[in-house]
């Protein structure tokens, strides 16, 4: 049975966190659709990193209820999170220290059944997460760069390293925590075209970003934080023009 | 082979089972200084099956690997809550729990330690030492250990790409605790008296210093290890009263240089490539 209004692909019901006395989310409700490209602004302390935490369960929520493709996920460990579908990049990259570029595609894979093939090498574990790192590697143009430490590449090759690992997990929803900061006009640019071939296969995207060019023309839908709190939703133009969010956010920034 | 050698590379296989029971552990980012308690365990629940149970040497092992496995993976769960220099003291309180457990536990003769056991030969050792050692080479090739080294680079970064880190970690203190039940069988076996003072902790430490100094990020590590901290003192002899001073000073000399340890993922790769352009 279809619904009339299709449920969202992730939807936030008054979701609070406290850390301590500090409020970085109070009655946070977010819903987005699926196959959009949805944006979260918002000054720096807003909330935006600790959004993202609690959707893929690196901390808990205070209160509130997050539910993702109708499963509720509020209290669900990480790795459930992600393997349900969730992946995300960092604002401040995390790669694993001593992996090359082709492992971090090859382990952003988790095995979902079959214990017991994980005892064998990864290529003989799972064939298809190696042929799928592969595909990785050539699309994203890490080729050269497949043997190497990851963490010892330069800045942007990791921040490929990272989307690539983001989405060799076949995620449903994808999370981007200030993708083009540090990029030049032009990387922007190529990151926007990737984004939108993603959408077109069916990928959900939420992304925060504070480059308000970058988020005006990629994204359908914005979010505003402002100290924990959803200041504003709607489109690019309608967020624009919202007096609230001028005085809050985009004032500042002129 | 003389005695007194047979008694070093004995010495040897026992310390490389030691080293690889931290090692295991390690490779999850979690530093146990209490292995010298699993091995006790180990040492007298072999002890008591092939002495008063009549069990042959090799059944005794397993089932105390597995009994060792058992209580290794009930000391996982509150080592989740702790990291670093905490996990180390927690661990090594447990180690002084095991050690008092039995200094008071009289069935096996507390302070005054336990006999009966015959004596295993030097391959029997090997047999196990050169078999586990195996066993962990084998692992670090397969796609498990790429999930414990993702966990030991970043553990919040691996859940987030779906590794589940409880089972990871509590699965590799499992693992170690029952490497180190059999190393406690076998010390048990080769020295046929065992007493509590025989698991203190200097020996949990002496575990973490194989691994650390002959290489804390690959297997062959805990060999090369463990060799050192068994004949480096003998080849020291020369220097009579000194030479533990000397063997302290070469110590701090590989960690002043190498931090990983002699052997790494990088100085192996080299090895292997000059062996195969050979
Ligand atoms: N682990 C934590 N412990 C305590 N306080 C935290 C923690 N993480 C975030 N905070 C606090 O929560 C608030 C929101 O932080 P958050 O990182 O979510 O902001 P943000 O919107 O991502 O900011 P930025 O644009 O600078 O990245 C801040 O006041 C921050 O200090
Ligand atoms: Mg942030």
């Amino acid at each position: 049975m279809r619904a009339i209004a299709p449920q969202p692909l992730l939807d936030l019901a008054n979701v609070s966190k406290m850390f301590g006395g500090v409020s970085a989310l109070s009655d946070v409700s977010i819903r987005i659709p699926e196959g959009r490209i949805v944006g979260v602004i918002g000054p720096n302390g807003a909330g935006k990193t600790t959004l993202f935490n609690v959707v893929t369960g690196a901390f808990r929520a205070s209160s509130g209820a997050v539910t993702f493709a109708d499963e509720p996920i509020t209290h669900w460990p990480s790795y459930r999170i992600a393997r349900a579908g969730i992946a995300r990049t960092f604002q401040n990259i995390r790669l694993f220290a001593s992996m090359t570029v082709f492992e971090h595609l090859l382990v952003a894979q988790p095995h979902q059944g079959a214990g017991i093939r994980r005892f064998l090498p990864a290529r003989r574990a799972d064939p298809e997460a190696w042929r799928r790192a592969e595909e990785a590697l050539a699309f994203f143009g890490l080729a050269a760069y497949r043997d190497r430490i990851a963490a010892s590449l330069p800045y942007g090759i990791q921040r490929k390293v990272e989307m690539a690992r983001a989405l060799t997990a076949r995620p449903r929803l994808l999370l981007l925590d200030e993708p083009v900061a540090g990029m030049n006009h032009d990387e922007a640019a190529e990151l926007r075209t990737l984004l939108r071939q993603l959408q077109d296969r069916g990928l959900t995207i939420l992304s925060i970003e504070h480059d308000m060019a970058f988020v005006m023309t990629l994204c359908e839908m914005l979010y505003v934080l402002d100290f924990g709190v959803l200041i504003a939703e709607g489109s690019p133009a309608e967020i624009r023009s919202n007096p609230v969010v001028i005085d809050a956010y985009l004032g500042s920034e002129a | 082979m003389s005695t007194y050698y047979a008694g070093l590379f004995a010495d040897v296989g026992i310390l490389l089972l030691g080293a690889l029971s931290v090692y295991v552990i390690l490779a999850t980012g979690q530093l146990s200084l209490g292995n010298a308690g699993f091995m006790g365990i180990g040492a007298y629940l072999a002890s008591y099956l092939t002495v008063t149970l009549q069990w042959p040497l090799t059944a005794a092992l397993v089932a105390a690997a597995l009994a060792c496995g058992a209580i290794g993976i009930i000391v996982g769960f509150p080592a989740l809550r702790l990291r670093g220099i905490y996990l180390a003291m927690a661990t090594l309180g447990f180690g002084e729990m095991v050690r008092s457990f039995f200094l008071n536990f009289e069935p096996m003769g507390g302070s005054g330690g336990f006999h009966g056991m015959t004596h295993v030969s030097l391959g029997t050792i090997w047999l196990w030492a050169g078999g586990v050692l195996l066993a962990v080479l084998v692992l670090e090739r397969s796609r498990l250990w790429l999930e414990l080294r993702a966990v030991h680079d970043d553990e919040t970064a691996a859940g987030l790409v779906g590794l589940d880190t409880t089972l990871t970690k509590v699965g590799a203190f499992g693992f170690g605790a029952a490497i180190a039940a059999i190393a406690g069988g076998l010390f048990a076996h080769h020295h046929v008296y065992i007493e509590p003072a025989n698991f203190g902790f200097e020996r949990s430490i002496e575990f973490v210093l194989a691994v650390i100094l002959g290489g804390s990020t690959v297997g062959p590590g805990a060999l090369v290890g463990a060799m050192l901290i068994v004949m480096l003192p003998e080849w020291l002899r020369v220097v009579a009263d000194w030479r533990l001073a000397a063997f302290g000073a070469f110590l701090i000399l590989v960690l002043l240089t190498r931090r990983q340890g002699i052997l790494d993922r990088p100085l192996l790769a080299r090895l292997a490539f000059r062996r195969s352009a050979a």
